[in-house]
């Protein structure tokens, strides 16, 4: 299985699969690909409630596990809204994470099944 | 080179990250237990043993931060090694976990060989920490040791109210000039055992061991209720451990062992002792003088246990006692009433 999408860092992806077996990463793509959508959506249910916290928490987690497969783009933006926090820019701006999400998930999904 | 087979805890309310940080210590030979939150972490680190504790930051519930305190404040898991594995943001996030005690940080995601590295340490030296404290715990008492570790070692002493007892074999020179130095050694050992208990089930301490006497506080290092009860009832255990002993002797052929003990009770001078590199927990002062005066009193007078008349009137009227007027102490100026108390 190789790499070949821009949305994931080759070089991050590849040394996690080199410390932490092939098998393992698939369990945890997996888990991510689960994971994941809830906590975008948990993201959209902070904005309409006005829940400072938890929409830094669910963007946190995304950076965080973004990073873990090398998902630069993605991490990227979800840093932008855990350090921006609740804003009149929300809207475009989780318009953004969940096309960088979607690039993202494709690129690990075709590596899963490819 | 630390152990494996060590039993981590994981605290991440994210699955990927526990998935990721399980899979790691499982990898170095560790058994990894996950919670969910910090809440959920406390409630497992009151029941069970842990080794090591692996905490992120951002939690729901109870954040890492909060845990960081909560262990901080906890003389149980205070020294349980913590290190932080985030993906925090700001410098002062880092360095207010160091602040609150955790040994390392480590940024998500993180390197697993830093990740082996900072583990095989911290156990290493919990390890030795471990060590340390068993060594401590067998030369001073427990609640010497737990004095050091709150708050730390120094030379010096303070102001106490606390109850001293001073307590010794009658006829020791003869039994032993009876029996072998190995029998002697044995015996005592027997005996030893039987005082630490009674002394040490009424929070006291042994201060001092000198041949067959000993010397005991209570009320330092740690405060005690009554001192003057929790003395006295110590005592009380004593003489009647040592007549079930003196039952097993008898049945053994052996003679009976008979002991005196005093009490006094008042202010006392605590603390550490002798020099930097060798000191030990001890008290001082004129409370202590008199306890000696009285244990050696028993002796003069022929009864068993001898108090002063401060510990006497801290034992309310419940307990029998016979009122021995006049007694002149050395080194005591006053003449003094004294109690013989029935044991």
């Amino acid at each position: 299985m190789t790499m070949a999408d821009l949305p994931l860092d080759a070089d991050i992806f590849d040394t996690l699969q080199d410390t932490m077996g092939e098998g393992f990463v698939e369990d945890l793509v997996n888990t991510f690909l689960e994971e994941a959508p809830g906590l975008i959506k948990e993201m959209k249910a902070a904005m309409v409630v006005g829940d400072a916290d938890k929409f830094r928490r669910g963007a946190h987690s995304l950076k965080s596990n973004a990073n873990v497969f090398g998902a630069t783009d993605l991490a990227k933006q979800a840093r932008q809204l855990e350090l921006g926090g609740l804003n009149s820019d929300n809207g475009p701006q989780i318009e953004a994470l969940e096309d960088r999400y979607a690039e993202a998930s494709a690129a690990l999904i075709e590596w899963r099944d490819g | 080179m630390a152990e494996t087979g060590q039993r981590l805890l994981i605290v991440d309310d994210n699955k990927v990250n526990r998935l990721l940080l399980s899979r790691s210590v499982e990898m170095l030979g560790h058994h990894a237990e996950i919670a969910e939150n910090g809440r959920l972490a406390m409630a497992r680190l009151n029941k069970e043993a842990f080794d090591l504790l692996l905490l992120d930051i951002e939690m729901p519930e109870m954040d890492g931060f909060e845990v960081l305190e909560a262990l901080k404040a906890d003389l149980a898991l205070r020294d349980l090694p913590v290190i932080v594995t985030s993906s925090v943001e700001g410098l002062e996030n880092i360095v207010r976990c160091i602040e609150l005690g955790a040994e390392d940080y480590l940024p998500k995601p993180v390197n697993k060989t830093l990740l082996e590295a900072r583990i095989n340490s911290c156990l290493e030296k919990k390890r030795l920490r471990d060590e340390q404290r068993r060594l401590l715990q067998r030369f001073a008492t427990r609640e010497v040791a737990q004095d050091l570790a709150e708050q730390g070692f120094s030379i010096g002493g303070r102001r106490v109210e606390a109850s001293i007892l001073f307590c010794d074999i009658r006829g020791f020179t003869a039994l032993s000039e009876a029996q072998t130095p190995e029998e002697s050694i044995e015996f005592l050992n027997a005996y030893y055992t039987l005082m630490f208990d009674a002394i040490a089930n009424h929070g006291g301490i042994v201060t001092l061991m000198i041949g067959d006497g000993l010397m005991a506080v209570f009320g330092a290092p740690q405060a005690l209720e009554n001192t003057a009860v929790s003395a006295v009832s110590a005592a009380q255990d004593m003489f009647a451990m040592m007549a079930d002993f003196n039952s097993e002797r008898i049945a053994a052929g052996a003679p009976a062992i008979r002991i005196g003990a005093g009490i006094a009770t008042g202010e006392v001078v605590a603390g550490y002792a002798g020099t930097e590199a060798r000191a030990s927990y001890t008290c001082i002062g004129r409370t202590v003088n008199l306890a000696a005066r009285l244990e050696a009193h028993t002796k003069a007078i022929g009864c068993e246990l001898l108090i002063d008349e401060t510990t006497k009137n801290g034992l309310g009227a419940t307990l029998e006692s016979r009122l021995i007027q006049g007694v002149e102490f050395t080194g005591f100026s006053e003449v003094m009433d004294v109690y013989s108390i029935a044991t």
